[in-house]
């Protein structure tokens, strides 16, 4: 066998992995899809879930899961944004900055349940709230948080330098141009890189379990006073999300109807993490449009 | 924004306004406590973890040597409870290192192709799907084992389909789009000339890609690849779903077996806080932990190994 005919041989097999790859991973969750839709019905995504009989819906976990992640993302955008400002324009070359960047690689390498184990030293027993809504977003902070900050560092690296030094030029403070010439221009950046940690925050479920619990009390959605245990705005009671909720009555259900309840919540799980995929690029390049003036 | 009606004289460092002066140091302020937060988050981490991971063995007295050497599990015996972790350690290891061989030359073809065979369908189709894919949630993949894959197994292998091999097979799909993309931009940074040296000395593409291109991303791959174990490694409900968790050796890839992370998922709900058996969770955590860590220092080497970067 020549070269030649090596070359051509090699760039058969690279097809095939690739189309392979395609086919196997469309399949699954074109698969997952094709069986969750038919079970999509708005009962199905507004009823409570029924821990013995069969026909509950995925209402209150539904909720959970949209709770959770405003709650999360309103703690980790700000210190995220903090971490990430910190770490573009004022960090210097020292031991510190190296220190920040090692302590953000090993929360980014961490598996997810240690950080939930982590949430329920500290923010289940040690607080003694128990399992809260509030424990779940806190351990989901910490699981986010560097993904965060490197969203925002490099967002904020990537404006052109000479905005940055034109409006130094004109006298500005470093704080005062951060905060008005490079955060807006960094602003699309940051975005798509916040919607995009929120699919992934969306679909996480072992930093929930021993932290948000696998348990939801009957929620009453008339009551919005954030205080009462039945309302749905209680941030101190459990919350199992949609992602929990897969796990949870696949392996320690005891609802007949199993495999309906799952198929519908994986696919809404899918359809979700597509959503947000598609959101994130769509406003970012239609941002990216408006800042830099292009038809 | 509000600061642009802020007349300039008042904005300016060296005004005789101290406002700006004040504003700009509060500014400084508030981003270093949220650096200083972060160090706080990892450094608290490490301490609580390994703390609680250790009470097992200087409170409750369980034998150090035998916790990691020992397959006996058994912590639930009132008369002589058993904690030995070896079989979950084992079994940790073994699904990991036989996903990231399923994972490892599939993920890199597939990045191959994507950069070198077809860059402007690969970049415009393919890189787009695979990011997209690296966001499914864990638990999709778990539950799509559980309900295709496990039945699948138990119909052509028999037995109960519960196994290593359906762990090693989901782990392996979840971790090759990690793989794929991670190696995909390792393939792209390589300096363009590179290749059109080789192809100008008359290599074909074939002999471009393994004697340059691959050398060449040598240390960007093994990164790819270590990510995607420490992935792998560190995954709960996933392998949990498929994996049988039995407390044995598995002998066969068809046999059941268990892994660290499946063993606490497992367990930690239900066992008392405090107790000896719910602290030798925690010293499995810190397993967990302690090669988390470690990939981190793999991954270091590997990238001061880096030459085109």
């Amino acid at each position: 066998m020549n070269s030649r005919q090596r070359d051509q041989l090699a760039t058969l097999v690279f097809y095939s992995i690739a189309a392979g790859i395609t086919a196997l991973l469309f399949g699954l969750i074109g698969y997952m899809l094709y069986q969750g839709f038919p079970k999509l019905t708005l009962d199905f995504l507004t009823s409570p879930s029924s821990s013995f009989k069969a026909g509950g819906g995925i209402g209150s976990q539904l909720f959970n899961s949209f709770y959770i992640l405003v709650l999360t993302m309103l703690f980790t955008i700000p210190l995220g944004l903090g971490g990430g400002i910190y770490m573009a324009e004022y960090a210097r070359d020292n031991k510190l900055t190296s220190t920040i960047r090692t302590c953000i690689e090993v929360l980014a390498s961490l598996p997810s349940i240690v950080i939930g184990m982590f949430g329920l030293l500290v923010f289940v027993n040690l607080t003694g709230w128990g399992y809260t809504m509030i424990g779940g977003a806190l351990a989901l902070t910490v699981f986010n948080l560097p993904v965060m900050v490197r969203v925002c560092e490099d967002a904020l690296r990537s404006v052109p330098r000479e905005q940055k030094e034109a409006s130094l030029a004109l006298g500005l403070t470093h704080w005062h141009s951060i905060k008005t010439v490079l955060l807006p221009a960094a602003f699309p950046g940051i975005l798509t890189g916040a919607i995009l940690a929120s699919g992934r925050v969306f679909g996480e479920a072992a930093s929930l379990l021993f932290t948000a619990g696998i348990t939801t009390p009957t929620l009453d959605f008339g009551n919005w006073n954030p205080f009462d245990s039945v309302s749905p705005l209680n941030i101190f009671r459990p919350a199992e999300t949609l992602a929990v909720h897969i796990w949870s009555v696949n392996t320690q259900g005891l609802i007949p109807d199993v495999r309906a309840v799952a198929d519908g919540s994986a696919a809404v799980l899918i359809l979700a993490v597509l959503v947000f995929n598609l959101l994130a690029r769509w406003i970012g390049s239609l941002l990216h449009k408006k800042i830099t003036a292009q038809a | 924004m509000d600061g642009n009606t802020v007349r300039a004289s008042s904005r300016l460092l060296k005004s005789t306004n101290k406002t700006a002066l004040h504003l700009e140091r509060r500014g400084k302020m508030t981003v270093m406590v949220c650096a200083f937060l972060i160090i706080s988050a990892a450094l608290s981490i490490t301490i609580f973890l390994t703390v609680k991971g250790l009470d097992a063995f200087l409170e409750n007295g369980v034998s150090i040597v035998d916790f990691l050497s020992s397959t006996n599990w058994n912590p639930t015996d009132h008369k002589s409870p058993t904690y030995g972790a070896l079989s979950f350690i084992f079994g940790s290891f073994l699904v990991t290192i036989l996903a990231a061989c399923l994972a490892a030359p599939l993920g890199i073809g597939c990045a191959i192709f994507m950069t070198e065979i077809a860059p402007s369908w690969g970049k415009k189709v393919l890189q787009p799907v695979i990011e997209l894919l690296v966001g499914v949630p864990s638990v999709v993949y778990g539950f799509i084992g559980l309900s295709v894959l496990v039945p699948f197994l138990r119909s052509v292998v028999g037995g109960q389909g519960f196994s290593v091999l359906a762990g090693t097979l989901v782990l392996a799909v979840m971790i090759l789009p990690t793989v794929a993309s991670i190696a995909a931009d390792g393939l792209n940074s390589l300096p363009g000339g590179l290749r059109e040296g080789s192809f100008a000395l008359g290599a074909t593409r074939w002999q471009t890609i393994w004697r340059v291109v691959l050398p060449a991303a040598m240390p960007t791959l093994l990164t790819a690849i270590v990510l995607g174990m420490a992935r792998a490694f560190g995954e709960a409900l996933a392998v949990q779903m498929v994996i049988g968790n039995v407390r044995t050796l598995p002998e066969a890839l068809t046999d059941p077996a268990a892994t660290l992370t499946t063993i606490i998922t497992l367990n930690m709900g239900h066992t008392t806080f405090g107790s000896t058996e719910n602290n030798v969770l925690w010293s499995l955590a810190l397993i967990l932990l302690a090669m988390s860590f470690f990939f981190i220092l793999f991954i270091r080497y590997l990238s001061s190994r880096r030459k085109f970067s």
